[in-house]
């Protein structure tokens, strides 16, 4: 009944491997399965392969190789970053927004259990944040900033390089008075693909990307974590990682993340902005209809729309027996039954019940995009006529 | 609630619930037309809200003098279990007297449906509610009458 081919569209969520990756990782999970920390030449071929890594994608985010510390993964990264870097701080205020992934706010949530103040910015209705929110909120008390580059759900693009800068000039007033400097960490994970990564020009002090949003293997991460910046590791039990993160290498992983950062060609964000303004333009013109999260500031994959009068998991699974695979805001698909805090946010929940997200990847097509446009007026129309 | 159904697992699955499910979810029965004449029923109920995901609208046909239900038709906003569940529920009451029908419980719809994932059967089995509310609709529009 299902059509032969798959039209994978939920890239946010996470994208097929690469094949030049899958190459690119194949020795380490084979001959070359020395314990990196072994000193004999097994041994040192495998560290040649993790620092050669990080020197890739220390080139990438314009940073040194000693800033990189591998991880397994975003979740684990953005834990490490907020709570590295508030250990040994009893209290203190740590500013964020209200549409962070939940592997900010979680361990935000933690830290406010235990004595921190946290103050989470609410976005425009357009999913962006006031830079000047995170201006007013800033004082002596503050001792984290952590914003995200780019929304997973509605793919808003936040400023994270003002508010780097209005730190940075807060920061420069508070040293006088030699008080501890405000950190500015970014969850990067769904801008790395797409935006530009240069640390230095961002002027973050912490930044995570993860190895499955870019066509990498999944469970590899990084956490930028700029020269002279202090954070306590979380786990304990070896110098791995410069002592940050302890444990054995995940060698194939790492030289696979390093191949797909290597991989990203900003060349292909014009296909991708034209099969993504396509799929909008298209599905706008269905009545009642919204996009979740503006236009303009938007990642070149992102699209979310809501479908008066249609629950997004139903659409989901309509979409499903099509062979095309996407995701929904709806409480209905996830783990909590309540409805995605970020379309929440800048809408409602009726809105956040209805959402589609089409995220696209490096394979995707316009001829993809024609299917998927019709295939989900089909499905609106159909689901329409039963509430 | 009665217990006796079973709580299923994805496990191995192609497909997120029941075979029950996935055919009255694809393929709902009794669903109302658009543009259909309402006065041809004479009981109805909403239940649910769009802020919580999902609404039921359900309209009945009750013949006054035997108390059968001749007709339910229903429209529901929802994800496939609330769909699923008022398409299977149209299907245990058409022909019930309202007393038999008043009786109908989640478990029974849920047993019908050959089981719901545990997170669904609180949350998207508002049949059961939907339909006392349309039959105290009736009743109490019938003592208006007399």
């Amino acid at each position: 009944m299902a059509p032969n081919r798959i039209i994978y569209v939920d890239n946010a969520s996470t994208t097929q491997i690469d094949k030049r990756v899958l190459v690119s990782m194949n020795p380490f999970l084979g001959p070359v399965y020395a314990n990196p920390s072994s000193i004999y030449s097994s041994g040192l071929k495998a560290k040649e392969a993790i620092e050669k890594s990080r020197e890739m994608i220390a080139e990438f985010l314009d940073a040194k190789s000693q800033e990189i510390i591998f991880t397994a993964g975003g979740t684990e990264a953005n834990n490490l970053a907020i709570f590295g870097s508030t250990s040994g701080l009893q209290k203190g205020k740590i500013i964020t927004t209200a549409i962070e992934h939940p592997s900010v706010l979680r361990p935000l949530e933690r830290l406010e259990k235990n004595g921190f103040e946290i103050v989470k910015i609410k976005p425009k209705k357009n999913g962006v944040i006031e830079v000047e929110e995170v201006k007013k909120n800033l004082d002596r008390n503050t001792v984290l900033v952590s914003i995200m580059y780019a929304n997973n759900e509605i793919g808003t693009i936040q400023p994270i390089a003002e508010v780097a800068k209005i730190i940075k000039k807060f920061n420069s007033q508070r040293l006088a008075l030699n008080a501890r400097p405000i950190l500015f960490h970014s969850d990067a994970c769904q801008a790395t693909q797409y935006l530009a990564m240069n640390t230095k020009k961002l002027g973050v002090d912490m930044m995570t990307i993860n190895g499955s949003k870019i066509h990498g293997p999944k469970g590899t991460g990084v956490l930028f974590v700029k020269e002279g910046v202090k954070i306590e590791p979380q786990t304990l039990g070896g110098d791995q990682e410069y002592g940050l993160r302890p444990g054995t290498e995940n060698v194939a992983g790492i030289v696979g993340l390093a191949k797909a950062v290597a991989l990203i060609d900003k060349a292909d964000i014009a296909k991708t902005k034209k099969i993504r303004d396509y799929i909008i333009s298209e599905l706008l013109k269905i009545k009642g209809t919204w996009l979740n999260g503006c236009r303009r500031r938007r990642l070149p994959n992102n699209i979310n729309i809501s479908f008066r009068g249609v629950e997004g998991e139903s659409l989901v699974l309509y979409l499903d027996r099509k062979n095309i695979f996407a995701s929904t805001g709806s409480a209905c698909s996830s783990r909590s039954l309540e409805p995605s805090h970020v379309i929440t946010a800048i809408s409602n929940r009726e809105i956040a019940h209805s959402s589609l997200r089409i995220t696209l990847g490096r394979y995707n097509t316009l001829s993809e995009a024609k299917i998927i446009v019709s295939e989900i007026k089909k499905s609106v129309e159909k689901l329409r006529g039963v509430s | 609630m009665n217990k006796d159904y079973d709580v299923i697992d994805i496990k191995g699955k192609r497909f997120l619930y029941s075979d029950k499910v996935e055919d009255h979810f694809f393929n709902p029965r009794n669903v109302l037309d658009n543009g259909a004449n309402l006065d041809q029923f004479n009981a109805r109920a909403e239940v649910g809200s769009p802020a919580c995901g999902d609404v039921m609208k359900i309209y009945l046909l009750i013949d006054p003098e035997t108390e059968k239900i001749l007709d339910f038709k229903w429209k529901t906003f929802g994800c496939a279990s609330a769909i699923a569940s008022t398409s299977v529920l149209s299907e245990i009451v058409i022909g019930k007297t309202i007393k038999q029908a008043y009786k109908t419980t989640a478990g029974d719809i849920i047993k019908e449906l050959s089981g719901l994932p545990k997170k669904k059967i609180h949350c998207s089995v508002l049949g059961d509610q939907a339909l006392r509310k349309a039959i105290d609709d009736f009743r109490k529009n019938q003592s208006a009458v007399k």
